[in-house]
């Protein structure tokens, strides 16, 4: 009943799953931001393959903005980041990997619980993109959560970003314009938290966010 | 004379046994008395259970008991099922007790009470209608009760009985509200007999709120007594502190009758399953199946040990019962059979490898007086018997194959590969997750076996008395080995048990799984149409022939020299039995890895400051979260309301009658306002 | 009848034979990674035939199950190994036991190995025993979800059955069998005692694994264990081959010509699988044992989001 269609686009879809977990199961920096690289380039590759199946030609320029964005230019500068500060290259988790992976799986199978039922009969392709795109989105929040280290959040945000990008090309008809402003905001959103960290670390010497709450007096 | 008649003369013969046994308790040779007549006797129930396998259902009504109700006992093949399993598993321990009881320092505390419980449980599966059902469910409670208190001087048993019987009489309170609810489901007490007997439940179909709440009640009032999460935490107190033959019976038997009153009710007497009913059953036995495995590999008494993995199966058989629920609910006949038939097979397995486990347990502790694991060692030398057989039968517990465990769990697995055909969301995300839990516990298993074995019976004796043990009686070795041959014969032909079963399975899922016997070669197929099967003839036969003829090859073509030296050990052969892997540090990865995530454990080098003449030592703590989380407030509470309502007990005559007086008056306006 | 059965057992002695081969290319190649020489391709058959000839030295703690268990690891792999395809599909043999049937037979192997390695009563057996316990008991779960993957997209664990269904094209591209794969490998290699999860060349007392198991084995003892560690190992690619490469696998009733494709196409399969192997273990340090679990433990996670996957798309 589905044809190659469907089937590429479920399994770049997963594929974005996939490089999710990649990300939590990750305790070093450096893999960490190759895994983000890796995942926005399969972003990429399914933005392009929705413009395919949708002709849609504009896709593509979503496309190539994920390509060069957030797989090249923001891995690029998040590296120079952490050589500029000389940050640590574990990542501190609350909670072990295998406990995160494991409320990760839950989060997954949530989405699906929710998505699926309610969007029956629409198009199979976008039920699986949405249902899995809202993955994407909650474990990029997970990992925001579970990880101390200010930089692993900032890739937490981007990777919930891609799942949006996901969600927005898999529904048909999104104006070109609302992609372009998503992008930029996150473009923004990256240079303001890259700021940001240099001046967390100019005022605690440290990216763990724990200094954060040090400060505000809520010694754990 | 009829098969159930036979067989309710069985239980009364049983019973006289139980009087005999309080005459004669003292006498010499009483034990053999009492336990060759058990023996004789549930080897005539046995026999007559499998004449039943096929046969319709038999009812029989006496008009003791209840007045209008009478007695009813029912025989159809789900209870012949049990049968066997009861009385199978009682046979064993009969024989094996028939060299045990030299053993028995205190036989009055035992022999009146050990007829009583197997009368108990027969009364139990036969039982038609709630109150015989629950007669027997609370004998075999206060039988068991008495037995585990039998060495109530031991450290911890008396805590073990207190423990047990609170958690007994929660069990029976549930189940006397559940089939309240279904009796007022069948026409309440306007009806003959109050709808108490299963005819008229069976009649009746009870609305989904109604068969909901009965649910609840039957599956915590079966599950406390199978041991199901979170109510097992009486289960490896009290299993272990009653004697070894006693603790085969409620282990590999009492649990088993447990699940045959949640299958009675749940299966035959609720009628037409909702799907969502499956949820809880499932996700209750993959946790169950998870924990008690964990549990059981920190384990270092060998008895709690056993205990801790009974809870491991029941939560296994209770996954394929919420399996078969699930097809059931959604017309699916065929795979809820395929369920059924792996829990119920799962059930007579397990009652034959948990009692050759726990008869070997005995014999351990017969020839050493340790039940400590940590002290044992290289017992295989000392008891090559009953090592072989402990060694069969934790191979079966460890699913593997040729032997029965891994027919069981190899149907339960083929369910679970059917079940995306279910149509429910909520299964549908469920079931794989049960299915990760059975797929960790089944390798859990084997690692806890491993350890239990490696430790118990192979390495050099950590102490003295495992230095010196010897190899116990002829009956106790002749019950081991008549068991493990069965779990052998089950596990190369589970096809004979499977069309065995059939009957038992159609009655209650309206499908069977093929008749396995007609197939090529004894080849196991669970659906027609699927492309799967398994022989374990074939498996265990090429196992022998490769294992043998490769060893006859070799000995034959490059010799079979052989020198008997000092051990190697990397070049550190002079250090001594102590240096040896303990059970603890055995399972210390395993410790670290899962328990640290379930149990909260830690250790910690406990290092005394310079000076301090005490040795350093490594400090690990566990917590169970069910005890812990669920138990322990509760008890807290329960004092904490006793002591608000102490000065109930300080009031004068005049209060307590107008208390009597305000209550009576209240329930009289109830009456009048309701009626 | 008689030609089903010649197949089965051609295809059983050739895995036997060609076992040791496969280890001793995947040592040379890795030497050769290194710069260095190595053995010879055929070293390891010397090894196994100087083993032979010499006597067996049993340790005075020793009893019958030390001596009974290489038999019975020998023979637990090698049937194991005879119910996966190699290079032609329909065994006869491959009816009476499947995908869980291979798990549960490879577990048989290790139970017999992980007893024998406490049987003596040495730390060091112990240490193996209980490192292996570990990793066995994250690895076989994972390889049961393997298992459910490929049983739900095939609709039948019989490798027979999926090669032939994986050998139509019918079931697409699925990111969930590619999550099987993944996590096949790491079970492989974990299973194999390969880096990074053991060294097969290490003899360091604290790092070893697999090999401190049998550390008190000697003479045609240590020969059938090492025989069933090869066969093992072409068991594995084998599986690796037949499930997610079935190209070439001659099907059933098929001429002389097919099989002799599919002999070809075997070779070429587990030539590649040997050279990745050696590629792979060259390029990556071993792992510190605790970080073991989280390895393994992906493999687990990976094969349940599989399944989870599975079970969705297929009602979609």
């Amino acid at each position: 009943m589905h044809g190659l269609a469907f089937d590429i686009a479920h399994m770049l879809a997963g594929f974005l799953v996939l490089t999710s977990f990649m990300m939590l199961y990750q305790d070093r920096l450096s893999a960490l931001i190759n895994a983000l690289a890796i995942q926005a380039a399969v972003l990429g590759a399914s933005v392009a393959w929705q413009a395919v199946i949708q002709e849609a030609p504009h896709l593509y320029i979503t496309a190539l903005l994920a390509l060069v964005f957030k797989a090249v230019v923001i891995p690029m500068a998040l590296r120079r980041i952490i050589r500029q500060l000389g940050i640590h290259r574990e990542i501190e988790t609350v909670g072990g990997t295998g406990l995160t992976m494991l409320a990760g799986i839950g989060l997954v199978a949530l989405a699906l619980q929710v998505v699926l039922p309610v969007t029956a009969g629409s198009d199979a392709v976008a039920r699986e993109d949405i249902a899995l795109a809202l993955s994407v989105v909650l474990l990029g929040l997970l990992m925001m959560v579970t990880r101390r280290n200010a930089v692993s959040q900032v890739v937490g945000f981007m990777s919930l970003e891609n799942g949006i990008v996901l969600a927005a090309t898999g529904a048909r008809g999104m104006p070109l314009v609302v992609e372009i402003s998503v992008a930029f905001s996150v473009l923004i959103a990256f240079i303001v938290v890259g700021i940001f960290l240099f001046r967390i670390r100019e005022r605690f010497d440290t990216v763990d966010v724990q200094a954060l709450d040090r400060f505000r007096g809520e010694r754990r | 004379m009829t098969a159930l008649a036979l067989l309710g003369g069985c239980i009364l013969a049983l019973l006289g046994t139980a009087g005999l046994g309080a005459l004669i308790a003292q006498r010499r040779g009483a034990g053999a008395r009492v336990y060759g007549l058990c023996l004789a006797i549930t080897a005539v129930a046995t026999l007559a259970a499998l004449a039943s396998l096929a046969a319709p259902a038999e009812v029989a009504a006496y008009p003791i008991f209840m007045p209008g109700l009478g007695l009813h006992l029912r025989l159809d093949p789900l209870a012949a099922v049990f049968l066997v399993i009861v009385d199978l598993g009682a046979a064993g321990a009969s024989l094996y007790a028939l060299g045990y009881a030299a053993h028995e320092k205190e036989p009055r505390r035992v022999l009146p009470f050990y007829p009583a419980f197997l009368a108990a449980m027969n009364l139990v599966v036969l039982a038609d209608d709630a109150y015989a059902f629950l007669f027997g469910w609370e004998l075999m409670s206060l039988a068991s009760w008495a037995l585990v208190m039998a060495h109530h001087r031991e450290a911890g048993n008396a805590r073990a009985g207190y423990i047990y019987i609170v958690m007994a009489s929660l069990g029976t309170l549930a189940l006397i509200g559940g089939f309240g609810v279904l009796a007022a489901g069948a026409g309440g007490f306007a009806s003959a007999g109050g709808g108490f007997d299963f005819a008229a439940m069976r009649a009746a179909h009870p609305g989904v709120a109604q068969g909901g709440i009965a649910l609840a009640l039957v599956l915590i009032g079966a599950g406390s007594k199978a041991g199901l999460a979170p109510l097992h935490v009486w289960l490896p107190l009290a299993h272990p502190a009653a004697p070894s033959h006693v603790s085969a019976l409620m282990s590999g038997v009492m649990t088993k009758v447990a699940i045959y009153g949640f299958i009675r009710v749940v299966f035959d007497l609720l009628g037409p399953a909702e799907w969502w009913w499956a949820m809880p059953v499932l996700l209750l036995g993959g946790i169950t199946a998870a924990l008690g495995v964990l549990h059981a590999l920190m384990e270092r008494d060998l008895k709690r040990l056993l205990a801790c993995s009974t809870i491991e199966n029941i939560g296994i058989i209770f996954l394929a019962l919420g399996l078969a629920l699930a097809f059931r609910a959604n017309a699916m006949p065929t795979a809820a059979a395929l369920a059924l038939t792996a829990g119920l097979f799962h059930a007579f397995n397990h009652m034959l490898f948990k009692s050759v486990l726990f008869f070997g347990a005995g014999a351990v502790l017969g020839a050493t007086g340790l039940r400590d694991i940590e002290r044992l060692g290289g017992l295989i030398h000392r008891m090559p018997v009953s090592s072989a057989a402990f060694l069969v039968a934790s191979m079966a517990i460890a699913a593997l194959p040729p032997l029965n465990g891994f027919a069981s769990e190899w149907l339960l697995f083929q369910a679970i590969f059917i079940s995306p055909e279910l149509p429910q969301w909520g299964l549908k995300i469920m079931v794989p997750a049960v299915g990760t839990l059975l797929a960790l516990a089944a390798a859990l298993v084997a690692a806890c076996f491993v350890r239990a074995y490696g430790i118990l019976y192979l390495g050099r004796p950590r102490g003295p008395e495992a230095a010196t043990a010897r190899e116990t009686d002829r009956y106790s070795l002749a019950a081991m080995i008549a068991l493990c041959a069965l779990a052998v014969l089950a596990g190369l032909l589970p096809g004979v048990v499977i069309d065995a079963l059939a009957p038992a399975v159609h009655a209650l899922a309206g499908a069977r799984m093929p008749a396995q016997s007609g197939g090529a070669w004894l080849t196991l197929v669970p659906i027609a149409d699927r492309n799967s099967s398994y022989n374990g003839l074939m498996i265990g036969l090429f196992l022998a022939l490769v294992g043998l003829g490769s060893a006859a090859l070799i000995h034959r073509l490059a010799g079979r020299r052989t020198r008997r030296a000092r051990l190697w050990d990397c070049g550190y052969p002079g250090l001594g039995p102590t240096s040896q892997y303990s059970a603890a540090s055995l399972s210390q990865p395993l410790r670290r890895v899962l328990g640290a995530v379930v149990f909260a454990s830690s250790e910690r080098v406990d290092m005394p400051d310079p000076g301090a003449l005490r040795p350093a030592g490594i400090v690990k703590t566990i917590h169970d979260p069910a005890w812990e989380g669920l138990f322990a407030p509760i008890g807290i509470a329960v004092s904490y309301a006793a002591g608000k309502l102490n000065h109930l007990q300080f009031m004068t005559i005049r209060r307590y009658l107008g208390a009597v007086f305000v209550l009576l008056v209240a329930l009289l306006l109830l009456v009048g306002v309701s009626g | 009848m008689i030609a089903d059965l010649a197949l089965q057992g051609v295809q059983m002695a050739l895995v036997l034979l060609l076992a040791p081969l496969l280890t001793g290319f995947v040592r040379t190649l890795k030497a050769r990674l290194l710069r260095r020489r190595g053995p010879p391709l055929l070293q390891p058959y010397r090894d196994l035939w100087r083993l032979l000839g010499k006597e067996a030295i049993v340790a005075d703690s020793a009893s019958w199950l030390f001596r009974a268990a290489p038999y019975l690891v020998f023979a637990a792999t090698w049937v194991a190994a005879a119910l996966v395809p190699t290079y032609a599909t329909g065994l006869i043999f491959s009816w009476s036991g499947d995908l869980i049937a291979i798990t549960a037979l490879l577990g048989l192997a290790r139970f017999a190995q992980t007893l024998a390695g406490l049987d003596v009563g040495t730390s060091f057996g112990a240490i193996g025993t209980s490192r292996e316990l570990m990793i066995a008991s994250m690895a076989e779960p994972a390889m049961i979800m393997i298992a459910f993957i490929v049983s739900l997209v095939a609709g039948s664990t019989q490798l027979s059955a999926i090669a032939a269904v994986m050998l139509t094209y019918e079931i697409g591209l699925r990111v969930s069998l590619a999550m099987a794969l993944i996590a096949l490998i790491i079970v492989a290699l974990a299973e194999n005692a390969r880096i990074p999860v053991d060294n097969p060349a290490t003899h360091l007392e604290l790092t070893m694994v697999h090999e401190a198991m049998v550390l008190e084995y000697s003479g045609r003892h240590l020969a059938m264990i090492d025989l069933a560690s090869s066969v093992k190992l072409l068991l594995y690619a084998s599986l690796l081959a037949c499930l997610f490469a079935p190209l070439g696998l001659a099907p059933l009733g098929s001429g002389l010509a097919a099989h002799l494709v599919g002999l070809a196409a075997y070779g070429a399969k587990v030539t590649g699988i040997g050279v990745m192997l050696a590629v792979f273990e060259t390029s990556i340090a071993k792992m510190r044992v605790f970080r073991v679990p989280g390895f393994l433990g992906a493999a687990l996670m990976l094969g349940f989001l599989g399944t989870i996957l599975l079970f969705v798309s297929r009602s979609l």
